[in-house]
């Protein structure tokens, strides 16, 4: 009887599949675009209710908007912002198509800076075309490493990663804290924890500065495009990412059918912890400069949302990472000329997450939007 | 691990685990033992003396002392033997009971050698042990009364924090009663709203829990900000004093150590005890966890599963509402943006070490206590040992369990999974 409005049940699935063009568009461009506009409204509605008058919302809406596209240099720091994002989003992304929740890239971006960071400011001398690299390289490598160990750790003792991810998160924030107290990595003559400057020659150089030297926005762009490139050959054209997907899928059909299941798991890891790593490469080498406590400023866990946001789809998170990216950006502008705390942006990131998860509670507020027997 | 082409029978495969892990415990044991032996008893010389008395306290006692070297020798002599005796047939039976033991003792070496010389209040740091155990163990059991009943809470940081701003701002406007109990509501309401998520909108419940920690961060950070820096009032709270139970806080030791504490103390033990009780002793409890364990066949008989886990869901947020209370009307008196700094996680990990049991989380929280009141001491008696590297001890210890190294701890059946009613 209540089988049409079950969207397990067999009809469900017919109708799904006769129409396929209707039920992918719900889901790729419908949930998405609500659950933007919703965190936005319901931000406006905090802003009420902590007292800003409506005039400073509507500013702080335009310099929201002003702040991330209305100019050249806006769009450098919404690029800026975005590339961080949009990496680390990837390899959470990578991790959801295999059925791995890596709550840890937060743990993998400041471990993947770290390295960056001191494989930057080792080695005066070298030539730029090998020092990037070399730098970018020990970010990922790390980075990597870092979490495979949460994936070794499910491969060999069924350690869950959620657990173990978090945990090493945890470890990551206090080995930074310790590290940056060496000797070695301290810059000579500051008692707080901050590491030496990267040299000049291990960089991301910056694209617009000859235009105007404020334009922040580096070469780590051109290392996102790479890999979102990466990610969807990787995905949807390689053999490894056909397994990625079959394990995620069904984990148990995956394995009858002689996929090694223990090595896909530390493999998706540890390429989940490479692009969480490039992130904080990213960060230091082409923004920070340095690293010192909370460098990593909680992108590991905007890009949770950014992977969601993106449908787990590489383009998609690139998209995700765009509108992020334009968030922050749009909201450093909004503190500046609205006077309202750029915290605003957390909290409508948060909800993004909720709706975008939701999404039966979408269908269920919006049901215009959405075809009838989908809902429940 | 090799993985052998006849595979065993289960009880088989159970009494090799067993074994293995009996092994790793006895070269672990033995390696504590070497290592104490050569870093706490070779170089070290002189007495260590604990002061068991403040100056003003009723009982005057002598101060402990110890002679460090001495004393690390025995440590290291009782751990070899624990060590060798996990070799020895019919080892496994107390083999996590000796670990525990030797961990402890290792513990007391480390605490002599590292007062060797100097004097040290040991009252004092267990006093601290036990008021730094509160968030974590009222945190633990707002994990165990939510995965009891097969729901994930990552949330616990994101409730912990909720409580201790609505205690800042409540408690300013309203006194402290009023803002505690404005936070254990908070707490419960944020406990709803996951379990709103996870139950009704089936929801990922690690990304429902991700996300109640990311809005209430992003929601106490904008307030803060936006409202409390310019209204210094609102975040102004009082703090709520010590109680001392009468006689019983006059004891030595164990009066300063147990009996004068504020309310956050002897509520969150009263607490553990009336969850222990609600779980394991009465009928609702039973029934909690059928759910969290086989949610068909509680349904099967007639429980409303939908309705238990939302009760307990929200039950484990008003527990961990008040522990967060404990960060601004139990100490502070006033909220500062992401003042939790991690102690819903460790709240998690102690859950997990005390095996899904209040009490059991309660030990642990006390256990982690213990380490991050010892933090603050390393830095007073000038030891060599990093402080970092202590306040990591809890996270790793937590790989170590949930990875099965020693001893496993094992989840209810049903945990993180959604249930839909046919």
């Amino acid at each position: 009887m209540n089988e049409a409005r079950n969207p397990d049940s067999v009809s469900a699935q017919l109708l799904k599949r006769a129409a396929p063009a209707r039920a992918d568009f719900e889901d790729l461009v419908i949930v998405p675009v609500l659950a933007v506009i919703v965190a936005l409204v319901l931000g406006a509605v905090i802003m009420l209710a902590t007292g800003v008058s409506l005039p400073i919302i509507g500013r702080s809406f335009v310099a929201l908007f002003v702040g991330s596209v209305g100019s050249l240099n806006a769009i450098s720091e919404t690029l800026t912002s975005a590339a961080p994002l949009t990496l680390a989003g990837l390899g959470i992304a990578l991790g959801f198509r295999a059925g791995m929740f890596n709550i840890g890239a937060e743990g993998q971006v400041i471990m993947g800076g770290l390295a960056a960071v001191i494989v930057g400011f080792s080695f005066p001398g070298l030539p730029m075309v090998i020092h990037l690299p070399l730098a970018l390289l020990a970010g990922a490598l790390v980075g990597a490493l870092w979490a495979a160990i949460a994936g070794w750790l499910r491969a060999t003792t069924g350690a869950h990663e959620v657990i173990t991810t978090i945990m090493l998160n945890l470890i990551s924030v206090k080995l930074l804290d310790y590290l940056l107290r060496m000797p070695w990595i301290q810059r000579p003559g500051r008692a707080d924890p901050i590491s030496k400057s990267v040299l000049p020659n291990a960089e991301l150089p910056r694209l617009l500065d000859w235009l105007d030297p404020t334009l922040r926005v580096h070469a780590g762009i051109v290392l996102v495009v790479l890999a979102v490139l990466f990610v969807w050959w990787l995905l949807f054209r390689s053999t490894i990412g056909f397994e990625f997907r079959a394990s995620g899928l069904n984990p148990d059909a995956a394995r009858y059918a002689g996929m090694r299941s223990g090595l896909i798991i530390v493999l998706v890891m540890a390429l989940a912890g490479a692009l969480a790593g490039l992130a904080g490469a990213n960060q230091v080498l082409g923004v920070l400069g340095r690293a010192s406590p909370n460098f990593s400023g909680g992108v590991g866990f905007d890009a949770i949302a950014v992977a969601l946001l993106g449908r787990s789809h590489p383009v998609g998170v690139l998209l995700a990472g765009l509108l992020f990216g334009a968030l922050q950006a749009g909201a450093r502008q909004m503190q500046v000329s609205a006077g309202v705390s750029l915290d605003l942006i957390a909290i409508i990131q948060a909800l993004i997450i909720i709706f975008m998860a939701a999404p039966i509670l979408m269908r269920a507020v919006f049901s215009f939007a959405f075809q009838k027997p989908a809902g429940r | 691990m090799a993985v052998t082409d006849t595979s065993p029978s289960a009880p088989a495969a159970i009494g090799f685990a067993r074994r293995r892990q009996t092994l790793i415990i006895g070269w672990l044991l033995l390696a504590l033992a070497v290592f104490v032996a050569f870093v706490f008893a070779l170089p070290v010389t002189g007495d260590a003396s604990f002061r068991l008395a403040f100056p003003g306290d009723a009982f005057s006692m002598p101060n402990l002392v110890v002679p460090a070297a001495p004393y690390a020798w025995v440590v290291a002599a009782v751990l070899a033997f624990f060590g060798v005796r996990q070799f020895l047939p019919g080892a496994s039976r107390w083999s996590g009971l000796l670990f525990g033991i030797g961990l402890l003792l290792a513990v007391t070496a480390f605490l002599t050698w590292a007062t060797a010389g100097k004097s040290f209040s040991l009252t004092g740091m267990l006093q601290a042990t036990i008021v730094r155990a509160v968030p974590i163990a009222l945190g633990g059991l707002a994990g165990v009364l939510s995965e009891r009943v097969a729901v994930v809470n990552i949330a616990i940081e994101g409730m912990l924090l909720a409580g201790a701003f609505t205690g800042a701002v409540v408690g300013s406007l309203l006194g402290g009663t009023g803002g505690l109990v404005a936070a254990v509501l908070v707490g419960g309401a944020f406990g709803l709203l996951l379990a709103a998520l996870v139950v009704t909108y089936r929801v990922d419940q690690i990304i429902a829990g991700v996300a109640i920690n990311l809005l209430v961060l992003g929601l106490t950070s904008y307030v803060s900000s936006q409202v409390l820096t310019h209204y210094r009032e609102l975040n102004n709270a009082p703090v709520f004093k010590a109680v001392n139970i009468p006689f019983l806080s006059d004891l030595p030791v164990i009066g300063p150590v147990l009996f004068q504490h504020n309310i956050f103390v002897y509520g969150a033990l009263i607490m553990v005890a009336i969850a222990t009780y609600y779980l394991f002793h009465t009928a609702s409890g039973l029934r909690a966890r059928a759910v969290g364990e086989h949610p068909e066949a509680a349904d099967t008989l007639g429980i409303n599963v939908y309705r238990i886990r939302y009760i307990n869901v929200t039950l484990a947020g008003m527990a961990a509402g008040f522990g967060g209370a404990w960060f601004t009307l139990g100490s502070v008196g006033r909220f500062d943006e992401n003042m939790t700094n991690g102690r819903g996680y460790i709240g998690l990990a102690a859950m997990i070490f005390g095996r899904w049991h209040p009490v059991g989380a309660l030990m642990a929280a006390l256990v982690f206590g213990f380490a991050d009141s010892l933090q603050q001491k390393l830095a007073i008696l000038r030891t060599p040992i990093p402080a970092e590297f202590l306040a990591m001890a809890p996270y790793i210890a937590t790989i170590v369990l949930v990875a099965g190294l020693i001893g496993r701890a094992r989840p209810p059946a049903a945990d993180g999974k959604p249930y839909v009613k046919e």
